[in-house]
């Protein structure tokens, strides 16, 4: 049986993992290589990077990080964050990583998530997706790493993720804004629901706080993984013992 | 030792060439014959569909070479699905060195598609390889004379063929960590 994946995201500027709150006032948490290694060994399943000092450089932004995680760790990587078009997304693929992901150009350019689908196929391709519940609907938000800039796109989650699997995305991150940060639980509701249309693999994202939260996205829900990112930055909670505890709890997990 | 990539196109042809250089194995990423002839193992990485990689290796006069090649052979992912007949993805004929179709798995069986993540491995001899692999496939072999290794995904498929000097894995060994390691180390001892 297919296990459940653990994936810590790590927001990556400069070179360096960063932390910081809406991003603002971000704040070095160590080198990429690290924590890379570090997540690697406690037993991620999976990692994925966060370039969010992509979009502020211009043009072309240099990958070589890329290049030096895929040398360093031997379970698949994705890179999210500043991939526009075609070119930018071979450049990262290239460079090792296993997967790109795509959310704010996607919205501003469904087609690219076709053309990304066609040139290296579904499963390199995943669309991350801002959902929030928002005058009794779930609504998609773009461009949500910043307060100016972040807009309500008026298009309907669940329609949203009918039309990226349509296009050829291979997985689906969705990141359910109501929780993001707060760590009370994942936002087994809304997931259960888009869960319904959904027929490619689904990893939840935002909410996580206690191991409680990781078991129940996992039972409550047929998520293919659960994602998180300050628990683990901020030693919350270590990966391996989770894995221990869900294992425990009979959860389909790898060892 | 030398171990030849065989370049079918597509995208990170240098997952497979930073396993091996984790393992101190020189390996090269290779589409001429010339050089792939002085290798002293040849890898079908596992990246692109079905079509395209036998369009590759048809443009690059590749297929006979792999055909009659007697190195040994790793095939991974879509480079072992390759060596069977035909695959159902691109309508594609395949090398048909070993009996067999590939088919997509129908979302009606599994819970999504691609399966993508980490599944078990058991080995019908060798349980030394047993173990969770990394997976990232929509298509499979449902099982074959040459079916080493099986995982379950809505029902069993193959995991592992093994046929004289070819080996084949439906999963990553190169994404798969220690797991991967290993089993990419039995290879390199076999040749």
């Amino acid at each position: 049986m297919l296990t459940k994946r653990i994936i810590p995201c790590l927001d990556v500027k400069n070179g360096y993992v960063v932390k910081g709150i809406k991003f603002k006032n971000h704040e070095i948490v160590g080198s990429i290589l690290d924590l890379a290694s570090k997540y690697n060994e406690e037993g991620a399943d999976e990692l994925v990077f966060y370039d969010i000092g992509a979009s502020t450089y211009d043009g072309i932004v240099s990958k070589e990080w890329v290049k030096q995680i895929a040398e360093l760790i031997n379970i698949p990587f994705c890179v999210a964050g500043g991939i526009k078009n075609l070119k930018d997304a071979r450049d990262i693929l290239n460079n090792g990583a296993d997967k790109i992901s795509i959310n704010s150009p996607a919205l501003a350019n469904p087609n690219l998530i076709q053309e990304l689908a066609n040139e290296f196929g579904s499963q390199c391709v995943v669309v991350g997706i801002d959902s929030r519940y928002t005058d009794n609907k779930y609504i998609v938000y773009s461009n949500t790493g910043d307060e100016k800039t972040i807009k309500n796109t008026q298009i309907e989650t669940k329609e949203w993720i009918d039309q990226v699997q349509n296009l050829g995305a291979g997985e689906i991150v969705l990141n359910c804004m109501n929780k993001d940060g707060v760590r009370d639980g994942y936002d087994i509701n809304q997931l259960n629901i888009m869960l319904k249309n959904c027929d490619v693999p689904l990893i939840a994202s935002g909410g996580a706080g206690t191991k409680g939260h990781f078991k129940d996205v996992l039972t409550k829900t047929e998520s293919s993984g659960a994602l998180a990112a300050s628990v683990f930055h901020k030693d919350l909670i270590k990966i391996n013992e989770l894995k221990d505890f869900l294992r425990k709890n009979s959860i389909n997990i790898r060892y | 030792m030398k171990i030849g990539i065989v370049d079918c196109g597509g995208a990170n042809l240098n997952s497979i060439y930073y396993s091996f250089k984790r393992l101190n194995i020189d390996s090269f990423i290779s589409n001429s014959i010339d050089e792939l002839s002085q290798m002293d193992a040849l890898v079908l990485p596992g990246v692109g569909s079905a079509g395209k990689v036998m369009d590759t290796l048809s443009k690059k006069n590749l297929v006979s070479f792999i055909k009659e090649t007697n190195k040994p052979v790793l095939g991974i992912c879509i480079g072992m699905q390759i060596l069977f007949d035909y695959s159902e993805e691109d309508n594609t004929k395949c090398l048909g060195l070993i009996k067999g179709n590939i088919t997509k798995f129908n979302k009606k069986d599994v819970i999504a598609v691609p399966q993508m993540g980490w599944n078990k491995v058991e080995c019908k001899v060798d349980n030394t390889l047993d173990g969770y692999y990394y997976f990232a496939n929509s298509y499979f072999n449902k099982d074959s004379d040459y079916t080493v290794g099986y995982t379950s995904y809505g029902s069993q498929f193959t995991s592992i063929i093994k046929k004289d000097n070819l080996l084949g894995c439906q999963f990553h060994p190169e994404k798969s960590s220690n797991a991967g390691e290993v089993f990419l180390k039995n290879f390199i001892n076999s040749i």
